[in-house]
């Protein structure tokens, strides 16, 4: 196979920031050629590199041969590099045919050609194997899976040679993965390269063909073959050698009373009849995909959403509203970080008291001082890096980020805590370190409920396991009596997404 | 990582000091294009003294409509009724029934209609879920409509010397309207920068979902501030009966205009999350001594308004080009102090 594309030593310096440090890259046409690294490792500027967002201080980038710089976006996606991104940078209330062409709309004299628009749209779904997205849809009407498709077609649109997938995986359910991965194959078919990202070692597995580590900015190990050792592809991501770590817990006592009993909750169309207990001190996981009503289920019980029936009780009282529930030792991390969670511009400190520092104030006037210094023991507690307490959240990485908002519930006098996707975008080392402190706050009696895609995560973290599909539990275990397999089966049996794909 | 830079001092302190500053030099440019054009005026202590208290009291009124203002759009909201709603206070408060009640009871009819408007419009956005800027822009329309109905579209002369003398008093040797912005500037900033209240506003408008989900009243505290705005526009009200011995449907007439302007002047992220009132009154008072400049030179208004629009956009270009190089330069210093 033919080389398409060949980085070597390139180097993006920001101000202050050497984001590339020597990045050297070889893809081939027709193979699928994984990037790896952790967050903060470079990927990101690696892509808008090659997406025509930055452009390199030095090093060579030749594109089938030649010296390539791409001097805007179009020009990369003229050349033929279409880049996916993790966030999908499609138009909501466009049309999929709208999308696919956005920029480069079919068009005769200034007006747009929507039948031809159209047909070609019908033509790339077909060869991508979804000829039911109708062209006409709107791309909110489409679920996370169909966007993703859309992102694709628009890339075959502009007959991509080199396709860069960010984490294409991460907003995708599991059965929706293996479609994604269907697709590759048929794309890499057709000769056409595919650079992917992701964290998951296991996809990489599966549909890599090589694989390139970055770290810190450098290219730590170049076209690594696919099946290359955990181990060794670990330690290349993060310098020491890593696996997954889950020490054994004493668990809870099994004669304490509850301290959370949910009973019969119910909301139309998001899950049904659920009945769930948490002990003090017992971690208790959620699994299921997404769309099986887990997110909506957590935040029900949190109080910010309204059951139609049911109640949730925390040590025998009654949570109506987010209000109440903070109030009596309630806490939650949701699953957007970003948009859920944090004060982007705002300092880490304050970010961390943003759920306590009432509890910090003098009749009404905050006590900044104090919560500074709350603020440093946690990030302390936390290992948060850098340490600096004034920084704005946005600076951190997102294993870091995630570090703030469980230190916010650190910080308060939490007695219940729900986890919402918390490992999701956060790295290797900074996830085992969120396992170590999940546990410490279980050790203190602290009753966690968590929700996870990572099926071996709920499994390795929780004492006890639901699984979750269209909105009911459907098992109820302790963890030590399930295994992976049985929980994907659990959870995989009839899909969310049967009648949308084909 | 040392003590020392755990200790430093938050990055948008250095931020928003640079931005005033900045105000400060349009300030004093434009002091020095008033020297250079009216040398004479300029020349004679007392009618310098004089001339900065006009501004100051030019200021006032406005400069109190513009905290409240600014608390509104940092907590991710506008408030387009402000004008209107001082026409209504205004107008309420110097009917002839409410006038019998005395100076008293005249602002405190002000304030309550001025709260009792923001409450509406509060509740309107926060519980009936109305887009900010279309609930107040009907608001404008009503407040002054009803205004013009109280006072039969007529001017209504203020007969009661306290209200009177209050825009014609000094304390202190200073104006008492100058105090009253003073103190309205004074308890907005340890308003936002020292209590709960201020905290729970860049929330709201920082990421009213993050702020929800830890437990803040979001809409409790939506309606608060467009109360408190509310607020302020009685209190200026008062102000500008005082000033005018009088009130009428039509005054205040675009106050929401250099109230909003002003704050974006002074730094205020017109999306929310992010502004200071400090700023605020500097745009207050650039605006002002804009108009003071005019005045000295005896120039027509139609020619300020097109400056005040220049000074607006180039206000904030220039904060555009200086918030990313300064961003630029604080994270070179960030990557020096935590390698």
């Amino acid at each position: 196979m033919s080389t398409v594309l060949e980085l070597t030593d390139v180097v993006k310096t920001f101000p202050g920031v050497r984001a590339l440090d020597g990045v050297h890259l070889e893809v081939r046409a027709g193979e699928v050629h994984c990037l790896l690294g952790q967050n903060g490792a470079g990927k990101s500027t690696l892509i808008k590199v090659l997406a025509g967002v930055h452009r390199a201080d030095s090093g060579t980038l030749l594109w089938q041969g030649e010296p390539f710089a791409p001097a805007s976006p179009q020009a990369a996606m003229r050349a033929g590099i279409a880049t996916i991104y993790q966030e999908l940078d499609l138009v909501d209330d466009l049309s999929v045919a709208e999308n696919v062409f956005l920029g480069h709309e079919p068009s005769r004299a200034g007006f747009t050609r929507r039948r031809t628009a159209a047909a070609a749209t019908r033509t790339i779904m077909a060869s991508l194997g979804h000829p039911e997205i109708p062209p006409g849809r709107l791309i909110k009407d489409l679920p996370a899976a169909g966007k993703q498709i859309v992102s694709m077609a628009r890339a075959l649109s502009h007959d991509a040679r080199l396709i860069v997938m960010d984490e294409p995986s991460a907003v995708l359910a599991h059965d929706e993965v293996g479609n994604l991965f269907r697709i590759i194959r048929e794309l890499t078919g057709n000769g056409i390269a595919v650079v992917y990202i992701s964290h998951r070692l296991a996809e990489i597995r599966e549909i890599g063909d090589r694989v390139t580590v970055l770290k810190d900015g450098r290219t730590t190990a170049a076209g690594l073959p696919a099946d290359t050792p955990t181990r060794e592809l670990v330690g290349k991501m993060t310098g020491r050698p890593f696996e997954y770590d889950f020490p054994p817990r004493a668990g809870a006592d099994p004669d304490t009373a509850p301290l959370l009993v949910v009973d019969g909750l119910s909301r139309a169309g998001e899950f049904a009849g659920v009945s769930l207990t948490v002990r003090p001190g017992e971690i208790v996981g959620i699994a299921g995909l997404v769309g099986s009503g887990r997110s909506e289920l957590l935040e029900t019980i949190y109080g910010g959403r309204r059951a139609d029936t049911g109640t949730v009780t925390l040590d025998g009282r009654r949570i109506t509203s987010v209000g109440t529930a903070v109030a009596r030792g309630m806490g939650m991390a949701p699953e957007e970080r970003k948009s859920q969670a944090l004060l982007l511009d705002e300092p880490v400190f304050k970010n961390m008291t943003l759920a306590s520092f009432t509890g910090f104030a003098t009749v009404g006037f905050t006590g900044a001082r104090d919560e500074r210094a709350a603020a440093r023991r946690t990030a302390e507690e936390l290992d948060l890096r850098p340490r600096d307490v004034e920084r704005p959240v946005r600076t951190l990485s997102g294993g870091n980020q995630q570090k703030v908002v469980v230190g916010r519930w650190l910080l308060g006098h939490t007695r219940l805590l729900l986890l919402d996707e918390p490992t999701r975008g956060v790295d290797v080392g900074a996830r085992a370190e969120l396992y170590r402190v999940i546990h410490d706050l279980a050790a203190g009696g602290v009753g966690v409920l968590l929700v996870s895609s990572e099926v071996p995560e709920v499994l390795g973290l929780s004492d006890r396991v639901l699984v979750m599909r269209e909105g009911r539990v459907i098992r109820e275990a302790p963890a030590g009596e399930l295994d992976e397999d049985a929980v994907l089966d659990l959870v995989m049996a009839g899909s969310l997404m049967e009648g949308e794909a084909a | 990582m040392t003590a020392g830079t755990a200790l430093a001092k938050p990055h948008r302190f250095d931020e928003n000091v640079l931005r005033n500053l900045g105000l400060v030099g349009v300030l004093v440019i434009l002091v020095l294009v008033g020297i250079i054009t009216r040398p004479e005026l300029y020349s004679d202590p007392a009618w310098v003294k004089n001339n900065i208290f006009v501004i100051l009291q030019q200021a006032s009124a406005i400069g109190v409509v513009t905290v409240g203002m600014t608390f509104v759009i940092i907590g991710g909201g506008i408030d387009l009724s402000v004008g209107a709603i001082i026409a209504l206070a205004g107008v309420w408060s110097t009917t002839l029934a409410t006038q019998s009640y005395g100076a008293v009871g005249m602002i405190f009819t002000a304030l309550v209609v001025g709260i009792a408007v923001g409450l509406v419009n509060g509740v309107l956005i926060a519980y009936g879920k109305l887009v900010p800027f279309i609930a107040t822009l009907a608001m404008l329309v009503a407040a002054r409509g009803l205004a013009a109905q109280i006072s039969g579209k007529q001017t209504q002369v203020s007969a009661n010397d306290t209200i009177n003398s209050i825009a014609s008093t000094k304390v202190l040797g200073i104006p008492t309207l100058v105090w009253i912005l003073a103190a309205v500037v004074v308890a907005g900033w340890v308003l936002l920068n020292r209590t709960t209240f201020g905290r729970r506003t860049v929330a709201v408008g920082g990421n009213p979902e993050a702020a929800r989900l830890a437990g803040i009243n979001v809409k409790r505290h939506t309606l608060l501030l467009y109360m408190l705005s509310g607020l302020c526009c009685g209190i200026a009200a008062i102000m500008l009966t005082s000033q005018a011995t009088s009130a009428q449907a039509a005054m205040a007439n675009l106050y929401e205009l250099d109230a909003i302007a002003a704050a974006i002047i002074g730094g205020t992220l017109l999306s929310g999350g992010r502004g200071t009132i400090v700023g605020a009154l500097f745009g207050v008072l650039v605006f002002s001594t804009i108009t003071n400049l005019f005045a000295i030179n005896n120039l027509a208004s139609e020619v300020q308004n097109m400056v005040k629009g220049g000074i607006i956009v180039a206000a904030v270009l220039l904060q555009q080009f200086r918030y990313r190089s300064l961003t630029n330069l604080l994270r070179r210093r960030n990557d020096r102090d935590n390698p």
